[in-house]
């Protein structure tokens, strides 16, 4: 075999100029995709990262039928005690769960005393949600993070538009479940920057204030958030919580639960898949590219070779051997195309970040890009290259096997 | 026993509309360690005799038997493997591999074919190289060296694995007279020393001369054997 290496190496040294602008296109095309996949992929996943670690949480549990009118934030389908109590010792067996957040959301009015605006409330229990969404606490871009009853966070925009500031009091008005109207003061904590994605520019306000504004008397919850430990073993666990879930059924039979991870709750799930669809794509270009140029390549040099083909036949060279050898020769273009791909990749992606490239994305501003090159992308891409390459070279290695080595011979 | 029996050998080639008949019914016996040359003007028929004669093509009609082995029932890999362990070829063009080196294409045949271990191929290579005079020249490629310098690499090529016949088609065609003579003497050097059959073709009626038995072919017909004191009884 090192032979059949040794006699293929050297055909490719034979061509230099040749074999150079092949394995350069070939490198040149896994840069592509390689720098391609590096900065769409780590966008994708700080996009992600982002929607779920300040807003979402990485899976949401609700009242079966809420996530259908979630628009409207309807109050009579939030989960009653039991289900909740249920839910919660539930959550706590789960030793794949890292924490979880009960929420309830509402709408209502928000006054300065001077304009009425409408606004979106989540409330929470601060501890909780900052260790579910642990990305929340740092959106506060003015005042303090700190959410005691009384206190409320309020979105940039609303803060902006409504001329308030950390420290005025502002009034919140919300309509109650049974259509009654109710008040309360709050003292503004803290501003939070808006993000792209449903909860973006919800305020927060403290569990206690927001019962006593819906003058809830029972521990009602409209969701829960939860992350887990693992964010790459989302899906196993949805369908194992969904399953759980699925046995708690109400009086008239029907399951009380739904369950959502982030991709159902967030539409940048749609601009995640086109990324993921954008980068197949890329990958198909770079076979492409492999196939023709490699297959360009071996087609030429079988039939440079006629008459050395037909040389080694007449020697005595099984058919199986001549295949091996011009196999080889696509093999080694692969690899170094690959190699020098890889490497000029992973040194343009450092730049890349040593660059420090900013970029806006919907609200929010200078975000910077981070690419990471993943050794397992490295790894598929690389095999990619070189599998395609075998395969291209397959029907000129082929041909050159089965030639007669009396046509061979007189082949001028 | 006779290395090669042809029995009424012919073959015939299908040019478009037209049938060709290369070769007549040749029938003819040349025995082990001869030193044999087809002799005929271009077109008789030389070069497709020696092609059936190597298991590079079949014959369409006859029986050819080389070395006990009825090559008519050959397929294309046991020819293959026949040519290997039976014949050398030596050609017009030299056909050396020009990436490999003198000593790497004499031991091509022991290493991609016979796969032979390494001690002893080391041997056998450098006992040819010593004995086609080519030692100093061995790290040099193909097109650092000399027509004749080729021949003789093809030469220790064709008999590097002690085939019991070896083929030559027109090896001085390329050649000047001086280095001709030389390429046929070192061939029969090599045909006393291993005991090899060398056939090769030739229309250089000096070169013929060298030759033990000669056979001349005419239209793809057998029109003669001259025995100069060789083997063969054809």
């Amino acid at each position: 075999m090192g032979n059949l290496f040794k006699i293929a190496t050297r055909n490719l040294l034979r061509y230099k100029r040749r074999t150079l602008l092949t394995a350069s296109l070939i490198a040149i095309g896994v840069v592509f995709v390689l720098v391609f996949i590096s900065v769409s992929g780590s966008f994708k996943n700080m996009m992600i990262g982002e929607i779920t670690d300040s807003m979402i949480g990485h899976l949401q549990v609700h009242r079966k039928g809420y996530v259908a009118s979630i628009e409207t934030l309807p109050l009579n389908l939030n989960l009653k005690a039991g289900a909740v109590a249920k839910l919660e010792t539930l959550l706590k067996k789960q030793p794949e769960i890292e924490a979880y957040s009960p929420r309830i959301k509402f709408g209502g009015m928000f006054s300065n005393f001077t304009e009425t605006s409408s606004i979106r409330l989540t409330a929470v229990y601060p501890e909780k949600e900052y260790r579910t969404t642990p990305l929340l606490p740092l959106r506060v871009i003015e005042g303090s993070n700190e959410l005691k009853p009384g206190k409320i966070l309020i979105p940039e925009l609303l803060a902006r538009g409504m001329k308030v500031k950390v420290g005025d009091s502002v009034v919140i008005v919300a309509t109650n479940q049974d259509g009654s109207v109710n008040g309360k003061q709050f003292i503004v904590a803290g501003i939070l920057k808006s993000v792209t994605g449903p909860g973006g520019r919800d305020g927060y306000l403290h569990m206690d204030d927001a019962r006593e504004i819906l003058r809830m008397e029972g521990n009602e919850i409209s969701e829960f958030a939860i992350r887990l430990k693992d964010f790459g073993k989302l899906h196993g666990f949805s369908e194992k919580l969904e399953g759980l879930l699925s046995t708690e059924l109400n009086q008239q039979g029907k399951p009380i639960f739904e369950l959502h991870t982030w991709e159902k709750l967030s539409p940048f799930f749609n601009i995640a898949r086109m990324i993921d669809m954008m980068t197949f794509f890329i990958k198909l270009m770079l076979i492409a590219i492999v196939l023709t140029s490699i297959m360009n390549v071996m087609i030429m040099a079988v039939y440079e070779r006629i008459r050395e083909i037909g040389t080694i036949a007449a020697i005595g060279t099984l058919p199986g051997k001549i295949l091996n050898m011009f196999v080889i020769e696509g093999f080694c273009l692969g690899i170094v195309g690959a190699l020098t791909g890889a490497i000029a990749g992973i040194v343009i992606v450092f730049i890349l970040n040593l660059s420090k490239i900013t970029f806006d994305f919907g609200q929010q501003k200078g975000l910077i890009l981070q690419a990471n090159v993943n050794p397992m992308d490295i790894l598929l891409i690389s095999a990619t290259v070189i599998v395609v390459s075998v395969i291209a070279s397959l029907q000129p290695a082929l041909k050159a096997s089965r030639m007669e080595p009396i046509k061979a011979l007189r082949h001028v | 026993m006779s290395l090669i029996v042809a029995e009424n050998v012919s073959k015939d080639y299908q040019t478009g509309d037209d049938l060709v008949r290369a070769l007549k019914g040749l029938s003819f016996e040349i025995e082990p360690a001869s030193f044999v040359s087809f002799v005929g003007p271009s077109g008789s028929g030389k070069t497709t005799l020696l092609n059936l004669i190597g298991c590079l093509d079949k014959p369409t009609a006859g029986k050819l038997t080389v070395a006990s082995t009825d090559v008519l029932h050959l397929d294309r890999k046991q020819s293959a493997s026949f040519r290997g362990s039976n014949i050398g070829f030596i050609f017009q063009d030299f056909n050396l591999i020009p990436v490999l080196t003198v000593y790497e294409n004499i031991e091509y045949p022991l290493l991609m074919v016979q796969n032979m271990p390494a001690a002893e191929r080391v041997q056998q290579v450098n006992a040819l190289l010593k004995a086609v005079d080519m030692t100093d020249q061995k790290d040099k490629f193909p097109d650092q060296i000399s027509g004749g310098q080729k021949q003789r690499v093809a030469v220790a090529r064709a008999l590097v694995t002690n085939p019991k016949l070896v083929l030559a088609d027109e090896p001085t065609a390329n050649l000047d007279h001086k280095t001709a003579y030389m390429v046929i003497e070192l061939m029969r050097k090599m045909r006393d020393e291993f005991g090899t059959t060398f056939i090769f073709s030739t229309h250089d009626q000096k070169i013929v001369g060298e030759a033990e038995i000669i056979f001349t072919l005419e239209d793809g017909e057998l029109k003669g054997k001259e025995n100069k004191g060789g083997g063969g009884n054809g």
